[in-house]
């Protein structure tokens, strides 16, 4: 990676199922954050489209070489940024994507690969699943997407682990939920906080949380944009559930130091693993 | 008894004013109409949303029957003093009398759903005048239980109480500064003279409270609650008003005939493009 990368997380609000309205929104965003000199923007999970999307889905599907993608590519020369939206693929299929455009093009896309559907979740009934984890082709850093529910199994990271990634980007729509005085906070946005720490740790990587605001339907998005050092610390957040930017700083130095403290990767056996899958794939 | 289920009344105010804010102007509006009856869910939801929009962005309206309990509206009128709130007062008894007398309707539930069901009509009505969304006061103790009215004291725009158990709403009334007579009394649909909730459910809400907390929240079994020490019968009671009322809170069934059915496979948020 370079020796410093600006970086603006930002937990928006957007319009459930208006996707022109949210292009407009990163449009404007985009634009600010270049001449902020920030040069890697992160938005949330579905930020051109909303959450709760159900029957929307199919109507706000973008192929790739929608003219929508290609204005927001074209309003990144100089900049990189993290956005999500709906991916309609040649073969029919609807995806939960995150792009990642870069300097007037998408450089990559992840299509999510845990799709959540339990409790008040159902993507499974309208989305694909990705089935891919690949670091992204970046000038700026080495970096790996997890969409929300990927960065809760820990396969996605530690194939980005093994990538030697510099930073984890998940971009999110968690709503908020778990109130009770025994909780710390709020109980859901706890749970991230020791997530993505541990996913920080084990990686000894930067994590960069980018968690909407809002609300659909009753069900508020809990914010708190987060970014953690590759030691595990977390190193600021936006410490709310409304809409905001946290802006700041990656550095090479302290991803180096940490790895020669705690040479995670260097001791790891990906070998050894691969053998014992197969070994569990041979028993069952 | 069910210190478990403690709020943080902090968190929990964000989220509720947020979510008041928030969802009313999805609908393009940013007023509310809030029908106080003198109890404590009501007053609850007045104190939300004046905390959320403004006092002066919510009318509170009381709406008194000829037999009920006077307490009733000079708690009302206590709580929207209280909270700075404009208040309207609008008499059902002409209103409700104009269909009950005519009728001849003498049983109880059948007078208290008629007058729910016109505190309904005015509040719609008012909504109207006042520009403003009708939010609702039915805590999730009495939706899960079905003790309200349906189209009655059950209709409404959005809910701020409705995932809060009645336990979770006394304690936000206190933080709230809820006046005191209202929280003391005893919960009261204020039917008949000396009616109280408690007496017709058959148990006392912290039962209920104990007992729905682990069925919905925690999945508890019914062999696990008797395992925890409840009572077959409190345990039975409650299971049976929860899966007997479940009809008052989805909406109405339709008849599938085509592809998609709205409800069923027709599925849009109403937050669709808001």
């Amino acid at each position: 990676m370079r020796d410093t990368v600006r970086f603006r997380l930002c937990q928006t609000n957007p319009r459930l199922g208006a996707v022109q309205s949210n292009l407009d929104d990163h449009l404007a965003r985009a634009e600010s954050a270049r001449a902020d000199g920030v040069d890697l923007l992160v938005l949330p999970e579905l930020s051109l489209t909303g959450y709760f999307l159900k029957d929307q889905v199919p109507e706000v599907a973008l192929r790739r070489d929608a003219p929508e993608l290609a204005r927001l590519a074209g309003a990144t020369r100089g900049l990189a940024l993290v956005a999500g939206f709906v991916e309609a693929s040649d073969d029919g299929r609807h995806f939960n994507a995150v792009g990642w455009f870069e300097d007037g093009r998408l450089v990559h896309l992840h299509r999510k690969v845990q799709l959540v559907h339990y409790g008040m979740f159902d993507e499974g009934r309208d989305f694909a699943a990705g089935e891919r984890y690949e670091p992204v082709a970046s000038d700026r850093l080495r970096a790996g997407l997890l969409t929300c529910e990927d960065a809760w199994h820990q396969d996605g990271s530690l194939l980005y682990f093994l990538d030697g990634v510099d930073a984890v980007v998940v971009p999110s729509a968690s709503p908020a939920r778990g109130v009770l005085a025994s909780d710390h906070g709020l109980a859901s946005v706890d749970a991230w906080d020791k997530l993505l720490a541990a996913t920080a740790t084990a990686t000894t990587s930067y994590v960069l949380y980018a968690n909407r605001s809002g609300w659909e339907d009753g069900i508020g998005f809990s914010g708190h944009s987060a970014v953690y050092g590759p030691d595990g610390e977390r190193i600021a957040r936006l410490a709310t559930i409304d809409t905001g930017c946290l802006d700041g700083e990656l550095h090479r130095a302290p991803i180096e130091r940490q790895r020669v403290m705690t040479p995670l990767r260097r001791d790891a056996k990906p070998w050894l693993l691969a053998r014992e899958l197969r070994r569990r794939e041979l028993e069952a | 008894m069910n210190e478990e289920l403690d709020l943080d009344c902090g968190g929990a105010l964000q989220l509720l004013t947020a979510f008041l804010r928030e969802e009313i102007a999805s609908a393009g509006m940013d007023r509310a109409v809030v029908g106080l009856s003198g109890g404590i869910d009501s007053a609850l939801s007045l104190a939300l949303c004046a905390r959320a929009l403004g006092p002066q962005n919510v009318l509170a309206v009381l709406m008194p029957y000829r037999t009920s309990n006077p307490d009733s509206a000079s708690h009302a009128t206590l709580v929207a003093d209280h909270f700075g709130t404009p208040r309207r007062l609008v008499d059902i008894s002409a209103m409700a009398d104009g269909y009950l007398d005519r009728e001849d309707v003498s049983d109880a539930t059948r007078r208290g759903n008629v007058m729910a069901r016109c505190r309904m009509t005015v509040l719609y009505d008012l909504s109207v005048e006042w520009r403003g969304l009708v939010v609702g006061t039915s805590n999730k103790t009495e939706m899960l239980l079905g003790y309200s009215t349906q189209w009655g004291d059950a209709a409404h725009a959005l809910n701020p109480l409705g995932d809060l158990y009645k336990h979770q709403v006394y304690q936000l009334s206190r933080h709230l500064d809820v006046p005191l007579p209202v929280i003391e009394k005893a919960p009261s649909a204020d039917l008949f003279e000396g009616q109280t909730d408690e007496a017709d459910l058959g148990f006392s809400y912290a039962e209920a409270d104990a007992v729905l907390w682990r069925m919905v929240d925690l999945r508890f079994r019914r062999a696990d609650l008797l395992a925890a020490g409840f009572a077959p019968e409190l345990v039975d009671g409650v299971a049976r008003r929860v899966v007997r009322n479940q009809y008052k809170r989805r909406p109405p069934v339709i008849c599938k005939l085509g592809y998609r059915t709205i409800n069923q496979d027709f599925r849009y948020l109403r937050d669709w493009l808001a």
